[in-house]
């Protein structure tokens, strides 16, 4: 699938409201602005991207939104509802879920178990139905246990589930944080450079599985250095630089933008703005 | 409970119930139906603290205080007030929970290792009320006039009853905590102690799971300590220190924190050593824990569970 494709052009005038909306959104630590004011509209359906060279603040973003930042300024909104400064559990009871650049699975867990975690926000029981083992909990133990086997299966990794997360190749793990994040039945679900440390056959498979995600009808928002991925499955990219938007567009737009491909080649555009000057 | 824990279930329930029957005819062990009575008491408090030491990942310096709750909360309703013991039991329940919702929400709400400072001071609190509201407590001088526990009627006083009352229930509690680990709760646990930033971001309230399990904690050794009122029909703000919250921390490390076995065996070992094995230290005790706890700490970090063969499954040794 390319830029071109029907998808992208139907929703590239920006058609109905955006699935996620970013007003503003600030983000200090100390006296660092990691973000200075990004707008933007993530529309439901499609492959988002984020790019920018290391330290834009794509991660920053990724965490304003699913709750691990609070943003200093500005606001989130999903479906018309604002999310910032809520924690990251009603987040993804709301439907954001995402993976960690950094792998950040439950490794003494079995696969399987990561992925039962992720159906957490979909279930309910307690501390009580679970001590006296209520026929309740126990169907729905076994509803979480089916189904995060499906989430398992449609990533390809139905035949792992008993061994623990730890010890598999980085690569599978990458690949497993996606199924645990699905699991958690997310509208939006935010891709932290999924492609960091696999080989290009496992890269190319995850395009495949993002667009695959895409086609579930979960919307996709990337951040990825690999921009052939970037470039080859994405419907619309946002290019973040110092933490701000450089310009936004379909990725043919984007990659004959000479501001971005300056900006890759590391010149500074204009001066890039100083750490504090604000 | 997978098939191992229930064979080792089974071997240990077999082994407890034949127990007093071996200990009444050796003269030289028969006491030990009593320090195993004790042992029983205090593995439900560790169970307790197993699940929110290994799995929710934080320590409580104050469970000595929650056992002196349900202890005191049973002993005054049934010697001012006259209460039959049997109802005495959930109200110590219910006010230790409260007690613990009320000390675990502010402390648990931050991220570290606030619980163990917040509990510390709490803990202090509880032992300066019981030795200053005379009236009620009866202060240093002690709580005296508690009747023993009645069943149906019944009134339980032989050792024999005791213990087997004492164990059941505590194979009860264990029962419940292995069903609560292997769920959707414990894996929530498991979760926010592995990984708590993502756990967070998979839609696990991480505080919330927190507080509940310290209030389990809370609730359990709440209901050993209404078990201890009747049995000793005594009480004396000294059970109710920092030393025995060190001590049922102790308990739980020197089995492994990460073990519900762990936390019985080293509940009835630890029980053995301060009540028989190293009497003689009586007036050092703080040191032979001391001791304890630095070579677990240097040679078994895992506790003595890992001395065992491993029946370990990637789902953790629940
Ligand atoms: N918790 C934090 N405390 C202080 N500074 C931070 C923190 N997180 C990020 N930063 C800073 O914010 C800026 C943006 O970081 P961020 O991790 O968002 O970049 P990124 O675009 O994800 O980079 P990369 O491509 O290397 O992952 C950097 O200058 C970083 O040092
Ligand atoms: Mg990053």
């Amino acid at each position: 699938m390319s830029a071109e494709s029907p998808i992208s052009a139907a929703v590239d005038g920006q058609a109905g409201p955006p699935l996620l909306e970013l007003k503003d959104v600030q983000m200090m630590f100390g006296g660092v602005m990691a973000l200075r004011g990004v707008n933007h509209r993530v529309i439901a359906g499609r492959i988002n991207s984020v790019i920018g060279p290391n330290g834009a603040g794509k991660t920053t973003l990724f965490n304003c939104i699913s709750g691990l930042l609070k943003p200093t300024e500005g606001g989130v909104y999903l479906d018309g509802e604002r999310i910032d400064g809520l924690p990251p559990h009603r987040i993804a009871q709301m439907g954001v879920s995402r993976t960690f650049q950094h792998v950040a699975l439950f490794k003494h867990m079995t696969v399987l178990e990561n992925v039962m975690v992720g159906r957490h926000p979909r279930t309910r029981s307690g501390f009580l139905a679970a001590g006296f083992r209520f026929p309740g909990m126990r169907r729905e133990e076994g509803l979480i246990r089916e189904e995060a086997l499906s989430h398992l299966e449609f990533v390809g990794m139905g035949d792992l589930a008993d061994i623990p997360a730890g010890s598999l190749p980085l690569g599978k793990q990458k690949i497993l944080e996606i199924a645990r994040a699905l699991a958690t039945g997310p509208k939006l679900v935010l891709l932290d450079e999924p492609a960091g440390g696999l080989n290009m056959k496992e890269t190319e498979e995850l395009g495949e599985l993002i667009q695959r995600v895409c086609g579930k009808g979960v919307t996709v928002l990337l951040v990825e250095h690999d921009m052939n991925l970037v470039m080859d499955i994405s419907h619309h990219i946002l290019v973040l630089y110092f933490g701000e938007p450089l310009t936004e567009g379909p990725p043919s737009e984007v990659k004959a933008n000479p501001a971005v491909i300056r900006a890759y080649l590391g010149e500074s555009l204009t001066d890039p703005p100083a750490a504090s000057s604000k | 409970m997978q098939k191992r824990d229930w064979l080792i279930f089974l071997a240990v329930a077999v082994f407890l119930a034949i127990f007093p029957f071996i200990a009444a005819r050796i003269s030289a062990i028969s006491h030990y139906i009593d320090i195993m009575v004790f042992a029983g008491i205090f593995s439900i408090v560790s169970l307790g603290l197993c699940m929110l030491m290994g799995y929710a990942g934080q320590v409580s310096m104050a469970q000595a205080a929650f056992f002196g709750i349900g202890a005191y909360t049973s002993g005054i309703l049934t010697s001012h007030f006259h209460w039959h013991p049997l109802p005495a039991i959930p109200i110590g329940c219910l006010l230790s929970a409260a007690v613990a919702w009320l000390v675990g929400v502010p402390a648990l709400r931050l991220k570290g290792h606030y619980l163990a400072m917040a509990t510390l001071g709490f803990g202090e609190i509880v032992h300066i009320v019981l030795n200053q509201e005379v009236e009620w407590t009866g202060g240093p001088s002690g709580l005296v006039d508690i009747p023993s526990l009645k069943i149906l009627g019944v009134r339980i006083s032989s050792e024999e009853a005791w213990y087997y009352i004492v164990w059941t229930a505590a194979l009860c509690t264990l029962i419940f905590c292995f069903n609560v680990l292997r769920s959707r709760v414990g894996r929530a646990l498991r979760a926010i102690h592995e990984e708590e930033t993502a756990a967070d971001a998979m839609g696990v309230p991480t505080a919330r799971f927190k507080l509940q399990v310290f209030v389990l904690s809370a609730v359990l050794a709440a209901i050993a300590g209404s078990f201890y009122t009747h049995y000793v029909t005594f009480l004396n703000p000294g059970t109710f220190d920092l030393m025995w919250s060190i001590r049922f921390v102790l308990m739980v490390m020197l089995g492994g924190v990460q073990s519900l076995w762990g936390a019985v065996l080293g509940t009835v070992l630890l029980t053995f050593i301060g009540n028989e094995w190293l009497r003689v230290f009586a007036d050092f005790d703080i040191l032979v824990y001391g001791a304890i706890l630095l070579l677990v700490a240097l040679f078994l970090p895992d506790g003595l569970v890992s001395i065992f063969p491993k029946g370990r499954s990637a789902s953790g040794n629940v």
